[in-house]
């Protein structure tokens, strides 16, 4: 504040302000003291604080600021001045004056006055410091949002700008466009007049080309009537036929003079060959519409017979039955008296039919309807039962499945069989395929082994049997010839009379013989028995087993050597 | 000296022949046979020549009169005709139409007369070999067909052309007595056909309009049909046997069948390029040269087997859906190649064989119980000709190469036919007895004979498994 201060003297505070805003240095300073001044009046607290010295506040300033001495505001001399100046500058600001008096010679200020003059002037800067801040803070924020709506503004005059160029320029395309369609337009049009001359052009042509067609044929025709009758005319020499000689008709017969009665025959055979074939069509027309009336009928019946058995059940329902039944009793008398008149092909007799039958199946249509409420009906019911069928359905696919599975299995296994029979050389197969058969087969050969071992056994002991029996024989055979050579010797002894000679030869046979039994039957060899106990030794074997006697004789009787009957005899 | 093939089926020895003029007589005893100017007449069966007859030019065209005692050679650039008896050898006859000139010369049913068409259709002159007598019919058109006779041969519808306005005239063929003469509703008729019974007329326009007219023998219209305006119209016609159906191929690939009784259209017949369709089956030709091992091939064998470089083919059935070789036709020319150009029904009515002009590798066999197609042969070569055999369903076909072809419910053959240096098949015709199928090559004729009744089962199994039909020349 006191940097502009520089008259020291300052008698009028107006003056000084004057002067003030005369000596300004810088514009930023008159708006602080702008700004000073404004929020001064907001300052209105009690006023004698205010009163502060003004030589204290202008040391404080001058420590401030480096005033020089000699400039200094309040001098020794000027103190009232100073007082009074500081109190109407303090009274402007709405404080209250620094109430300075002038005790005595010397110049006294009220010290309290002054320091509250002072604080509050303090306090006043302060406040005004902050606000500053404050305000300089606020500029700045205005300042960048000053800036951003300058930039956003200028982006939007140059969207705008853009848009216009875009306008314009869309502007020109429809312009342009429009134009096009003109042209085009234009082109249609002439095109469509193109193509209307040119259909006139193709008209005229087909007309003229008709014309010139006609014109030509017409020609043509003249022509060839005029080289007709030319040739009429001139007898074409050329013109002829030449036959060895004339053939008869092919049907022998000879040829008719053109008569009004031949052409009558013509007409008339004519219209018989047209009447008989109609009359054949005819034929197969009523064929067919017979067989169709059959079938007709037959679907009739059919209808009645299927709707016949629904009427007894139909009973229970008269809502419906008063119609229906009122027309169903008619129906089959019709179906009764139709049949007749059916065959005469008799107009009424059709239509009683048609009806009959569009009766019928009239009824037939309400009936499936009733059927199918039903079956909607019961679609609920038989849910169950569609799961049933559902399982049902599941259990057939499953035995299909084994089913298939199974000739699967047969057809795998003939496959083998086969492979088996053909090839022989396959051995495991072969071998595990015959496993089953040499089983069997080892049975069959185990019990058939057993069977003949048994056998074996019974054969054995027959033959032991036998042989003991041949052995019998044999000794029973021996002692019967020694004992028939000793008969013998012993009557040749008696009848000869060489006595003498008789003992020596009978020791002799006997020995020959013994040597025979010794080798037959091996006999334990012992010393030779004696003569008597030859015919001993003989018979010992008989002796040992007396019953066998018997049977040797039997046996004797097989082998045919039937023994003397003397032997026994004697 | 037959060739027997396989399949039961044999060939005869080859003869000359020239314009393809080659008839077998009505009752089917007799095989004439035109070379150069000369007139063979053999023996069907034994092919021993039987008469020889010389002719002042060469022939160009030939035909049986309808009792086979007389054959008529026409000779167009002389403007002549000859006609001889085969039971009197020395008779003889001969037609000059003098200057006037000659385009078509056909036996009247009776075999006694004969109708000349004279040059510029001028006129249609009547000889009669009874008495010599002449007359003449005025204003025959030149159209694609504008004579026909019924099938007992009581009449003659004739097309006319008088004041640019088409009419028919009906002749009883007895005495030439005009029966009726009307007026028709066409543009520019192009052509009239008897039903097989004789009762009604069909008359159609030309190509430029789709017009169908149906008139009784005694000239009242029955019908009119029209399946579509604007386009290119009918192509072909045929009736069925029996008369019960009318086909009508035309410009569209279309055939319309049409009823004996309402005369509406009973169903149509697409020819899709694509068959989807399950109940037809595709017959493809697939050729397949014979593979030699190297090693084997010596010059001797060469030189011995002719068949060595043959192609031999069979018949396979690829898996649906077929797609059918097209031929996109010219649009800038005239007679565009598209559309139905043949329609033959088989003689029992059963079947119907078409054939596509722009598919003309392939035949359409068509049931005429189901109303659907039924069998569709795809060759390698494009269809010449196809006839059905005169007793049974059974069609015959020839492509131009060394190949007959048959068709039957049972089944495909290819038959090469075992001809040394090759005999390409041109046309083919049918005995009447269906019997045998006489083929025609450029120059040369073969008759195949088919398998007899007892021979039959053995083709019928060949048939059956779609066996290669193939031959070698011994």
């Amino acid at each position: 504040m006191g940097d502009w201060w520089t008259p020291p003297m300052m008698p009028d505070p107006g003056l000084g302000r004057f002067q003030q805003a005369a000596v300004t240095p810088g514009f930023a300073v008159l708006c602080a003291g702008i700004r000073e001044f404004s929020s001064v009046s907001h300052i209105d607290e009690s006023p004698s604080r205010h009163r502060s010295p003004p030589a204290t506040r202008a040391s404080e300033t001058n420590s401030k600021h480096s005033y020089s001495v000699l400039t200094a505001f309040c001098t020794e001399e000027n103190i009232p001045q100073c007082v009074a100046y500081v109190n109407q500058e303090a009274a402007a600001l709405g404080l209250c004056g620094v109430c300075v008096e002038a005790r005595g010679a010397g110049p006294s200020l009220g010290a309290a006055s002054a320091l509250n003059l002072l604080y509050e002037l303090l306090q006043l800067q302060r406040r005004g410091q902050r606000t500053l801040h404050d305000l300089e803070t606020q500029q700045l924020k205005n300042n960048s949002d000053l800036e951003h709506l300058q930039h956003n503004n200028s982006r939007l005059k140059d969207q705008l700008e853009h848009t216009r160029r875009e306008n314009s320029g869309l502007h020109e395309g429809e312009r342009q466009l429009q134009l096009k369609i003109r042209t085009l337009q234009r082109y249609l049009k002439s095109e469509k007049e193109e193509v209307q001359k040119l259909q006139s052009i193709i008209a005229s042509r087909a007309t003229q080309y008709n014309h010139d067609a006609k014109r030509k044929e017409r020609e043509s025709a003249k022509l060839k009537e005029r080289l007709n009758q030319l040739l009429v005319d001139k007898r074409d020499k050329r013109l002829a036929i030449e036959v060895a000689n004339c053939v008869g008709r092919a049907d022998g017969k000879r040829s008719l003079w053109k008569t009004s009665k031949m052409e009558a025959r013509h007409e008339g055979e004519m219209y018989k060959a047209l009447l008989s074939d109609y009359e054949g069509r005819h034929q197969v027309l009523l064929q067919e519409n017979a067989e169709l009336k059959k079938l007709l009928q037959l679907m009739k019946k059919d209808m009645v017979s299927m709707l016949s058995p629904r009427k007894t059940t139909r009973a229970h329902m008269p809502a419906e039955d008063s119609l229906e039944q009122a027309g169903s009793e008619p129906d089959d008398e019709l179906c009764e008296g139709s049949r007749d008149p059916l065959e005469q092909m008799c107009e009424q007799a059709r239509e009683q039919l048609a009806n009959s039958i569009r009766l019928q199946w009239r009824r037939l249509k309400s009936h499936m309807q009733r059927l199918d409420s039903q079956v909607s009906l019961a679609a609920s019911r038989e849910q169950e039962e569609v799961i049933s069928r559902r399982e049902h359905e599941e259990a057939i696919t499953h035995m299909k499945m084994e089913l298939q599975q199974c000739t699967e299995f047969i057809q795998t296994q003939q496959q083998l069989l086969q492979q088996q029979l053909s090839l022989p050389c396959d051995e495991e197969t072969a071998a595990l395929l015959n496993d089953g058969y040499l089983l069997e087969e080892k049975e069959r050969l185990k019990e058939e082994w057993s069977l003949f071992h048994e056998q074996k056994k019974n054969f054995e002991m027959e033959r032991k049997n036998f042989t003991e029996a041949a052995i019998r024989l044999g000794h029973e055979r021996k002692a019967f010839e020694e004992d028939r050579a000793l008969w013998l010797k012993t009557q040749f002894l008696n009848m000869a009379p060489f006595v003498g000679h008789r003992r020596h030869a009978t020791s002799e046979s006997r020995r020959a013989l013994t040597i025979g039994a010794q080798s037959g039957a091996k006999v334990p060899s012992s010393p030779a028995p004696s003569c008597t106990s030859a015919s001993h030794t003989g018979l010992s074997t008989p002796t040992s087993d007396p019953m066998t006697l018997p049977s040797t004789a039997e046996l004797y009787r097989t082998l045919q050597l039937i023994p003397d009957s003397r032997w026994y005899s004697s | 000296t037959d060739t027997k093939g396989c399949c039961g089926m044999n060939f005869s020895e080859v003869f000359k022949q020239s314009n393809q003029l080659c008839k077998v007589s009505p009752d089917g005893k007799y095989l004439a046979t035109c070379v150069q100017y000369r007139l063979v007449v053999r023996d069907v069966n034994t092919l021993q020549i039987l008469q020889l007859y010389t002719c002042l030019d060469q022939v160009a065209s030939m035909e049986w009169s309808s009792d086979s005692l007389f054959i008529l050679c026409a000779m167009y650039k002389r403007g002549l005709v000859q006609v001889w008896s085969l039971e009197q050898p020395d008779w003889h006859c001969k037609i000059d139409e003098g200057s006037i000139g000659l385009v078509s010369s056909r036996w009247s049913p009776d075999g006694r007369h004969i109708l000349n068409t004279t040059e510029f259709h001028l006129r249609v002159t009547v000889w009669s070999l009874c008495n010599k007598s002449v007359s003449y019919i005025k204003y025959p058109k030149a159209c694609q067909k504008g004579m026909d006779f019924s099938a007992d041969g009581r009449y003659m519808a004739l097309a006319e052309r008088r004041d640019c306005k088409d009419y028919i005239s009906v002749f009883v063929c007895d005495d030439w007595h005009l029966l009726r003469h009307f007026e028709t509703d066409t543009q520019d008729l192009a052509g009239v056909e008897w039903s097989p019974n004789g009762c009604v007329l069909a008359a159609w326009d030309s190509c430029l309009e789709y017009k169908m007219l149906l008139y009784s023998l005694d000239g009242r219209l029955l019908s009119t049909y029209s399946a579509y305006e604007w386009s290119l119209g009918i192509k072909s016609v045929a009736w069925s046997p029996s008369s019960q159906f009318l086909a009508i191929g035309s410009y569209d690939e279309k055939v319309r069948i049409l009823n004996h009784i309402t005369w509406k259209k009973l169903t149509e017949f697409e020819h899709h390029p694509t068959i989807t369709n399950s109940k037809a089956v595709v017959f493809k030709e697939v050729e397949k040269r014979p593979v030699i091992p190297t090693e084997d091939l010596s010059i001797q064998q060469i030189a011995m087997e002719s068949s060595l470089f043959d192609i031999q083919s069979k018949y396979e059935i690829p898996p649906l859906p077929v797609q059918v070789p097209v031929v996109k036709p010219d649009p800038d020319r005239a007679n565009p190649k598209i559309g139905i150009s043949a329609i033959a029904f088989s003689v029992d009515n059963r079947y119907l064989a078409t054939k596509n002009d722009c598919m003309p590798q392939s035949v359409w066999v068509w049931d005429m119980q189901r109303l659907g197609p039924t069998a569709v042969l795809e060759q390698t070569a494009p269809v010449r000709f196809f006839a059905w055999d005169p007793r049974r369903p059974r069609l015959a076909l020839c492509t131009g190469n060394t190949k007959l072809y048959l068709w039957s419910p049972a089944g495909c053959v290819s038959v090469k036919v075992p001809v040394e240096g090759g005999f390409q098949v041109q046309s083919l015709f049918w005995h009447c007895s269906g019997d045998s199928v006489v083929l025609l090559g450029k120059d040369q004729l073969c008759l195949c004979y088919m398998a007899t009744d007892e021979e039959k089962h053995m083709l019928r199994s060949h048939v059956v498994g779609l066996g290669v039909a193939c031959f070698t020349s011994h």
